[in-house]
């Protein structure tokens, strides 16, 4: 079994985790830029946090033999505080790297119109720089939200198709399944979602335009959950070949919009697994 | 390193063209927008890949492509344009602008990009700090540079001018760390024990001048 992390955030993660997770097939991650539970007060709080994610974390990664990549964006909390807001001037720059598959995460907590505005800023840098787009949905007024995401999601232009609605559950998925976009779910502990209750979703639904992740951070949290969630497809009557496209191929597909995804060295995973991906290396 | 030669070999690769377009758009002052020059370094990996430079050992065509951005900036931009890169960049980034600082007519400017590199903890980085600019590095950092090479297992061939350099005050550092690494029952990298050995095999210990006639060990 084969697993791609499309959502999780190592930084928060000791190197005990990278080795568990290993053992347990997975193989690739994408970190996105988040808040880091201490608010941040100025731009280069960020920048450094940048570098950390493109440079000190993929090193990481890979002595584990995990591929990690990385978004790039200011997080939709943290556009609310005016200090941090000259950040969106310096982003440019950091989506040009090479291990930047995607902008994110962007989108609501407070449904601010300061948020409005980073918001829609970030989905037109998205659309500039020929990047998809990791869309984190509000913990509280998540239904308001997710509608008003896709409204603004429709008014950039940016086609739904290069976009994830992420933290998804049964209350908002309808919302997000006749949209185009992605739909992201978050399998947590206690919060968010459940590896039984994503089966669940995974039966009413099906298996396309799915991605799955465990969100892990600095909180209540655990990076083997996309596994557990796996195990449990297969013991709920998934064959292995419905779990390869939801934890493997789906992110894959997803993020190789960027034409940046790099997943040279792992293993079983060197071919292209669908029309159009460019996994290979220099693949723009 | 001669750029020619990086050059030629670059060519010489598939996709190794994308440079001379690009060296005639980014460094037009005049007409290329801004940010050009920054963004073109930042996508080189894609555009020319990352494999080994055939006929450059050490090199790859995203490094080669990189220093050949440097290398032909007007020389009063390199300098500039190195540290903003390095600064800016991902560890691929820095990694070829430390790599491109010898072909660069910046004299010793570029050292705090050293003293950065070798404070971090990715050996890709330290192995880059540590190759012909280091000659502009003093002797203390150096030598705890080539020590921070044992420790973390980087090979000690990354290091330029090794034997010259190489004096009684490090080989008093190793076999310091030597003891530590035995009372833990670790083993010390099988290429600094040998460097050991050379340097205590020379009663005289090594020469505390090199081939120019310059001092080499400063105060410490």
């Amino acid at each position: 079994m084969r697993i791609f992390d499309p959502h999780i955030h190592m930084t928060s993660r000791t190197t005990d985790d990278y080795a568990r997770m290993a053992a347990a097939g997975i193989a690739a991650v994408v970190e996105p830029s988040f808040w880091l539970g201490q608010p941040r007060t100025n731009p280069g709080s960020f920048t450094d946090y940048f570098d950390s994610i493109l440079g000190w974390e993929p090193y990481r990664a890979a002595q584990f033999g995990v591929v990690h990549h990385a978004t790039i964006a200011l997080n939709p909390k943290e556009a609310n505080d005016p200090r941090c807001r000259p950040v969106l001037d310096l982003l440019p720059r950091y989506l040009d790297k090479d291990r930047v598959v995607a902008v994110g995460e962007i989108g609501y907590d407070s449904m601010t119109p300061e948020e409005d505005d980073a918001f829609e800023r970030q989905l037109a840098l998205a659309v500039e720089h020929e990047l998809p787009a990791l869309v984190h949905t509000p913990h509280r007024d998540k239904a308001a939200g997710t509608r008003r995401t896709l409204d603004l999601v429709k008014a950039s232009g940016i086609e739904p198709g290069r976009v994830a609605v992420d933290h998804l559950n049964e209350v908002t998925i309808d919302l997000v399944h006749g949209s185009g976009c992605w739909m992201g779910f978050s399998i947590y502990p206690e919060t968010k979602m459940s590896p039984p209750r994503m089966v669940e979703l995974l039966r009413r639904y099906g298996t396309e335009r799915v991605l799955v992740n465990s969100a892990a951070d600095w909180g209540v949290s655990d990076p083997l959950l996309t596994v557990e969630t796996a195990e449990a497809m297969l013991a709920a009557g998934f064959d292995e070949d419905d779990v390869d496209r939801v934890m493997w191929r789906n992110p894959v597909e997803f993020y190789s919009q960027s034409g940046r995804l790099d997943l040279t060295g792992v293993t079983g995973a060197a071919e292209p697994t669908f029309a159009g991906s460019s996994i290979k290396r220099g693949g723009e | 390193m001669p750029p020619e030669r990086l050059h030629a070999a670059l060519r010489a690769t598939p996709n190794g063209a994308w440079l001379d377009g690009v060296l005639e758009k980014a460094l037009d002052e005049t007409t290329a927008a801004p940010g050009t020059f920054a963004r073109s370094f930042a996508a080189a990996g894609r555009r020319t890949g990352r494999g080994p430079l055939p006929g450059v050992p050490g090199w790859t065509a995203d490094e080669a492509a990189r220093a050949l951005l440097l290398a032909a900036l007007p020389p009063g931009r390199a300098a500039t344009e190195a540290l903003d890169l390095y600064h800016h960049g991902d560890a691929d980034e820095k990694r070829a602008v430390l790599k491109a600082l010898p072909l660069l007519p910046i004299g010793a400017d570029a050292v705090p990009l050293l003293t950065d590199a070798i404070r971090t903890n990715d050996a890709r980085l330290l192995a880059a700090a540590l190759g012909p600019y280091a000659v502009h590095l003093d002797q203390a950092l150096w030598r705890q540079a080539v020590l921070k090479c044992v420790f973390m297992g980087v090979p000690l061939a990354a290091v330029d001018r090794l034997e010259e350099r190489a004096d009684a005050e490090l080989a008093a550092m190793l076999a310091a760390f030597a003891e530590e690494r035995q009372a833990a029952g670790r083993p010390m990298p099988p290429d600094a024990v040998a460097l050991l050995a050379r340097l205590t095999s020379d009663p005289s210990g090594r020469s505390d001048e090199d081939q120019d006639g310059r001092r080499t060990t400063e105060e410490t």
